[in-house]
C-alpha cells in the first residue's frame, strides 16, 4: 500500500452499491447474465492474483480446478446420486488437495519450470475430460443438474447473481483483511525476495503450498457454481485458453491487486461474449491486449493509475 | 515382437527431431534472455501452414518451402524489436506473458485467414512408404532425419567456431560483460529471435507432411519442445536436442503401447518424472544465486 | 557455553572446497569478525552457518544443539538472524513493512484469523507496527517510516536490512558486509550503530573488509583464506601475525 492510506475499504462500499443497484435494476436475460459471469470470474482473478501477483508464482493451468469443481458438479449428482452441496464440497477439496500435492513437489522450482508445470496441470485434466467419455460425456460434454442448497433451488437468475455478489463482497473484503497481515506480508515478501523470506522465518514451501491451495479452491468453487448455473459443461472449461484468459484478466486488471483484478474480471468477460462467433478475432484480442498491457502497463491498470493519480494529487 | 517397436521408435524419433527444432529454439532465446518464448510452437506452426499456402498458390516446393522459412524469421525479428526489445526491464514474467500473447496473435490471424481446416503437404520424395526390418517408415522421414543432422552440425560449427556464434554465448553468459566487450546484445537477442524462428519453421515444412497442419498445432509442438528443452537441461543446446528426441520416442512408445488418447498426457508425466529426479534437467548447468 | 561453535566444517562446490575444515566458537555478547581476502570463503562461511547451503562435512552447534542441515526458517525461530551482502530488500514493499517482515515468527499467521479481521490479530499487528517504526528509528531511519523500499538510497537500505534483522530480536546477529560500499561518514554510522546492537545483548557476526572498521569494533578475528582457517584470536594478535600479513599483503622476497 502506498503513502496515502486511504481506507482500502472505501472501493468495497462503491462495489456494494453497484451490486445493489444491478441487482434491483438490471434487467433479466442477457445483462443480468453478464453480471453474473462477471462477479464469478472477479472471485477467481481475485484469489489466482493471490498467486501471481501478490507472491508472484505463475499458473498457466488454472482452469484445471475450475473444471475440477464444474465436472464434479456434473458427475457425482447424475452418476452417483451424490446431492450437489457435497458435491462442490468434494470438487473443492479434491481441487485443493491436488493443489497442496503439486506445490509440495514444485514448490523450488521457479519462473518456467513452474509456469510448464501448471500448464502440463491444465493439459492433462482437459485430455481426462475429453476422453473418458463414460463419465463426462466427452467433448460433447454433460449436462448438470440444478443447485440443490438443502433442499431449496434457485429460484432465477437475479437470485443467481444475488449469492455470486454476495460472495464477491466476502472476497474482496477476506483478501484485504487477509493482505494486511502477516500472512499476506509474507507472501508479498516470497515475491520480493525468497531468500530474505527464508531468513526471516518465512516457510518458504508451507506458504506456496498455502497460497496455491488458496486461488485452487475457489477456483473450484466457482467451477461448480457456473456448472449449476449453465446447466452444462464441457472440457474447454478447464482447457488451456481458459487459463490464458483468467491469466489475461490479472494482468490486465493490475497484479497483486484486488480491485485491479475486479476490474480485469469485468472487462475482459464482456470480451468473448462481444466475439462470440468471431472465435480468431477474440484469441488475437487477447493476445493484443496481453502485449500492449504488458509493454504500457506492466503493472496492469489500476495499479497504474493509482501511480498516475498519487503523483499528480501533490 | 521387434517390428512394432522399431516401428514407434522410428515414428517417435521423427516426431522427436521436431520437438528437438522446437526445443533447440527455447533454449536458444532463453540464452539470449532468461526468456522462455510460448510463441516458439507457432513459428513451427507457420511454416507448415505457409508451405501449404504457397504450394496450393502454385509454386513449386523449394520455392514454397524457403518463402515459408524466411518470412516467419523476419516475423520473429519484427516481433522481438517491437515487443520484447521494448519491454527494457521488465520482469521475467512480463516477457513470458507477451510471448504468450504473441502467440495467441498469431495463432488467431492464423485461424483467420487460414480457417481451421487441417492440410496436408507433399512429401519431398514419392510417397511410397519405406520398408526397414520389418517396421514402415514415412518417405519423409530420411529428410527430416538428414536436414536435421546437417543442421545441428552447422549450428555446432556455428557456435565453436565463428565470431557471431561466440557473441551470442557471450551474452547468455553475462550480459552486461558482454555489452562492456562491444558486442551489441540487442543484436544477439535479434538474431536469436531469427534464428528461433528459423528453425522452428524449418521443422515445420519438414513434418507438416507426415503429420499435417492446422492453425492450433503450434500450442502442443511449443509445449512438448518447451519440456524437451527442460528435460535436457535449459539453456543446453546438446540438452534441448537429446531432450526432443526424448520427448519424441517416449511420447510414441507410450502411445502405442499404453493409450493414444493419452499420448499428450504422456510428454507432461515424463517431464513431473525427470525433473523429480534432477531438477536442473539432464545436462543442465547447475546454477547458484550469489547472496 | 558457547553460543556458537562450528566443528570441522567444509563446503564443496564440484571441485572447488570454497571452505575446508573451518573450526571456531563464539561466545555470547561478543562482536565477532570474519576476514580475509576476496574468495576466501566468509560468505559461504555464513550462508553454510545461516542454512543457505549445506555442509558437505562438519557440525554446526548453537547453544550445544547442532543446528547443520536446518532450512534458514527453522533457524530464524532459533534466534538467528542475518543480512546479505547483496542487498535482499523487498523492494515491494514499504519500508515498514520491510522490517514487520522480519518479526514474522512472532507473529500469529492464521489465516482465518487473518480474513476476518480478528481485533486480537489486528492489534497485535498494531504494536508490531509501532516496535518498527522503533527499530527504523533505532538504526536511523525515522524519516523514512512510511516511504517505499524502492525509493530509498543504497544506505539507508543497508541499514533498514539491519532493522529487519533486528526485529525477531535474535541472538545472534549475521552482518555480511555492512560497510560496503559505504563513504567514510556512513560507515561510522554502521560502526555505531553496531556497537548499540551488542550493547542491547545481541551477538554480533561480521564480514568485512573495512579493517578499521573490524579493528575498532572486534572483540575477536577470525582470519580465512582459501577456504581455511588462518588464524583466530584479538585484534591486536591478528594484527602482528606474519601469515596474516602475507594473505594481504603478499610476502616480500
Amino acid at each position: 500500500m502506498n503513502e496515502v492510506q486511504k481506507s482500502p475499504f472505501l472501493g468495497l462500499w462503491f462495489l456494494g452499491v453497484t451490486l445493489i443497484l444491478l441487482l434491483a435494476l438490471l434487467p433479466n436475460g442477457y445483462f443480468l447474465d453478464i453480471a453474473i459471469r462477471m462477479a464469478i470470474n472477479a472471485i477467481i482473478i481475485i484469489m489466482l492474483n493471490l498467486l501471481i501477483g501478490f507472491a508472484g508464482q505463475i499458473s498457466l493451468g488454472h482452469a484445471a480446478f475450475f473444471g475440477i469443481g464444474a465436472y464434479s458438479s456434473a458427475i457425482l449428482p447424475a452418476h452417483f446420486g451424490w446431492p450437489s452441496a457435497l458435491a462442490l464440497v468434494f470438487g473443492a477439496l479434491f481441487s485443493g488437495v491436488l493443489a497442496l500435492i503439486l506445490a509440495r513437489l514444485i514448490f523450488r522450482f521457479k519462473g518456467h519450470y513452474l509456469a510448464m508445470v501448471t500448464l502440463g496441470l491444465g493439459i492433462i485434466v482437459s485430455v481426462i475430460l475429453t476422453n473418458e467419455t463414460a463419465w463426462t460425456g466427452g467433448p460433447d460434454g454433460m449436462a448438470v443438474q440444478d443447485l440443490d442448497l438443502l433442499g431449496h433451488k434457485l429460484p432465477g437468475d437475479r437470485s443467481w447473481l444475488g449469492l455470486t455478489g454476495f460472495l464477491l463482497i466476502l472476497c474482496v473484503w477476506g483478501t484485504i483483511n487477509l493482505m494486511e497481515s502477516p500472512f499476506g506480508r509474507a507472501l508479498r515478501a516470497l515475491h520480493g525476495s525468497e531468500t530474505a523470506a527464508a531468513a526471516a522465518g518465512v516457510d518458504l514451501a508451507r506458504y506456496k503450498m498455502a497460497v496455491f491451495a488458496l486461488s485452487a479452491v475457489p477456483t473450484s468453487i466457482m467451477g461448480s457454481l457456473t456448472a449449476h448455473y449453465v446447466g452444462f459443461v464441457t472440457p474447454n472449461l478447464a482447457g488451456f485458453t481458459h487459463s490464458i484468459e483468467m491469466l489475461t484478466m490479472v494482468v490486465l486488471g493490475g497484479m497483486a491487486s484486488i480491485y485491479g483484478s475486479v476490474l480485469g474480471a469485468v472487462l475482459l468477460t464482456a470480451l468473448p461474449q462481444l466475439l462470440a462467433t468471431l472465435d480468431g478475432w477474440e484469441t488475437v484480442a487477447l493476445g493484443a491486449i496481453l502485449v500492449i498491457t504488458m509493454i504500457f502497463l506492466p503493472k496492469g491498470i489500476v495499479p497504474t493509475l493509482t501511480v498516475y493519480l498519487g503523483k499528480h494529487s501533490r | 515382437m521387434l517390428a512394432p517397436f522399431l516401428q514407434y521408435l522410428i515414428s517417435g524419433i521423427t516426431v522427436g527431431m521436431v520437438y528437438a527444432f522446437s526445443a533447440l529454439g527455447f533454449s536458444l532465446i532463453y540464452n539470449a534472455s532468461g526468456v522462455v518464448n510460448f510463441a516458439q510452437g507457432e513459428f513451427i506452426m507457420l511454416g507448415g501452414m505457409l508451405a501449404v499456402f504457397f504450394s496450393k498458390a502454385g509454386l513449386p516446393f523449394p520455392a514454397a518451402a524457403v518463402l515459408a522459412i524466411v518470412i516467419p524469421t523476419l516475423l520473429g525479428m519484427m516481433i522481438e524489436r517491437l515487443t520484447i526489445a521494448r519491454a527494457k526491464n521488465a520482469e521475467i514474467l512480463s516477457l513470458i506473458i507477451i510471448t504468450i500473447g504473441i502467440s495467441l496473435v498469431l495463432r488467431g490471424l492464423t485461424q483467420i485467414f487460414m480457417g481451421k481446416a487441417v492440410h496436408a503437404l507433399a512429401p519431398i520424395s514419392d510417397s511410397r512408404p519405406i520398408h526397414l526390418a520389418g517396421a514402415v517408415m514415412h518417405s519423409q522421414s530420411p529428410w527430416v532425419l538428414g536436414f536435421t543432422v546437417t543442421v545441428m552440425a552447422m549450428l555446432w560449427y556455428f557456435f565453436r567456431h565463428s565470431l557471431s556464434g561466440k557473441k551470442i554465448l557471450a551474452t547468455s553468459c553475462n550480459r552486461s560483460a558482454a555489452q562492456l566487450m562491444g558486442i551489441n546484445t540487442q543484436w544477439v537477442m535479434t538474431f536469436s529471435y531469427a534464428m528461433a524462428a528459423a528453425l522452428g519453421s524449418l521443422a515445420g515444412v519438414l513434418i507438416t507432411p507426415i503429420t499435417m497442419t492446422s492453425y492450433d498445432v503450434g500450442i502442443m509442438l511449443g509445449l512438448k519442445g518447451f519440456i524437451g528443452a527442460v528435460v535436457g537441461g535449459m539453456g543446453s543446446g546438446m540438452g534441448a536436442i537429446a531432450g526432443g528426441l526424448i520427448v519424441g520416442i517416449a511420447e510414441s512408445l507410450g502411445a502405442g503401447y499404453i493409450s493414444s488418447a493419452y499420448k499428450d498426457a504422456m510428454a507432461f508425466l515424463l517431464i513431473f518424472v525427470i525433473l523429480f529426479l534432477r531438477p536442473r534437467g539432464l545436462f543442465g548447468a547447475k546454477a547458484t544465486d550469489r547472496v | 557455553m558457547n553460543l556458537l561453535e562450528v566443528r570441522n566444517l567444509s563446503k564443496s562446490f564440484g571441485g572447488i572446497q570454497a571452505v575446508h575444515n573451518v573450526s571456531f566458537a563464539i561466545s555470547p555478547g561478543q562482536i565477532y569478525s570474519v576476514i580475509g581476502p576476496n574468495g576466501a570463503g566468509k560468505t559461504t562461511l555464513f550462508n553454510l552457518i545461516t542454512g543457505i547451503y549445506l555442509p558437505t562435512a562438519g557440525e554446526i552447534f548453537l547453544n550445544g544443539s547442532k543446528i547443520d542441515g536446518q532450512p534458514p526458517h527453522r533457524l530464524a525461530g532459533l534466534g538467528i538472524s542475518r543480512t546479505f551482502q547483496n542487498l535482499q530488500i523487498f523492494m515491494n514493499m514499504s519500508a515498514i513493512e520491510n522490517v514487520m517482515v522480519g518479526a514474522h515468527l512472532r507473529l500469529d499467521r492464521n489465516i482465518l484469523k487473518a480474513s476476518l479481521r480478528l481485533p486480537a490479530l489486528r492489534r497485535r499487528d498494531k504494536i508490531l507496527r509501532e516496535e518498527a517504526a522503533e527499530l527504523m528509528a533505532f538504526v536511523g531511519l525515522e524519516a523514512c517510516v512510511t516511504q517505499a523500499a524502492d525509493s530509498l538510497a543504497y544506505g539507508a537500505l543497508k541499514r533498514l536490512e539491519i532493522a529487519r534483522a533486528l526485529a525477531s530480536k535474535p541472538r545472534l546477529l549475521f552482518l555480511d558486509e555492512p560497510a560496503a560500499g559505504l563513504n567514510p561518514a556512513e560507515t561510522q554510522g554502521v560502526q555505531e550503530l553496531m556497537q548499540k546492537v551488542a550493547a542491547a545483548g545481541i551477538t554480533v557476526v561480521l564480514v568485512e573488509h573495512d579493517m578499521k572498521l573490524v579493528m575498532n569494533l572486534s572483540n575477536r578475528i577470525l582470519v580465512l583464506d582459501y577456504g581455511k582457517k588462518l588464524t583466530e584470536g584479538t585484534a591486536e594478535e591478528v594484527c602482528r601475525n606474519p601469515d596474516v600479513i602475507a594473505a594481504y599483503l603478499g610476502v616480500h622476497g
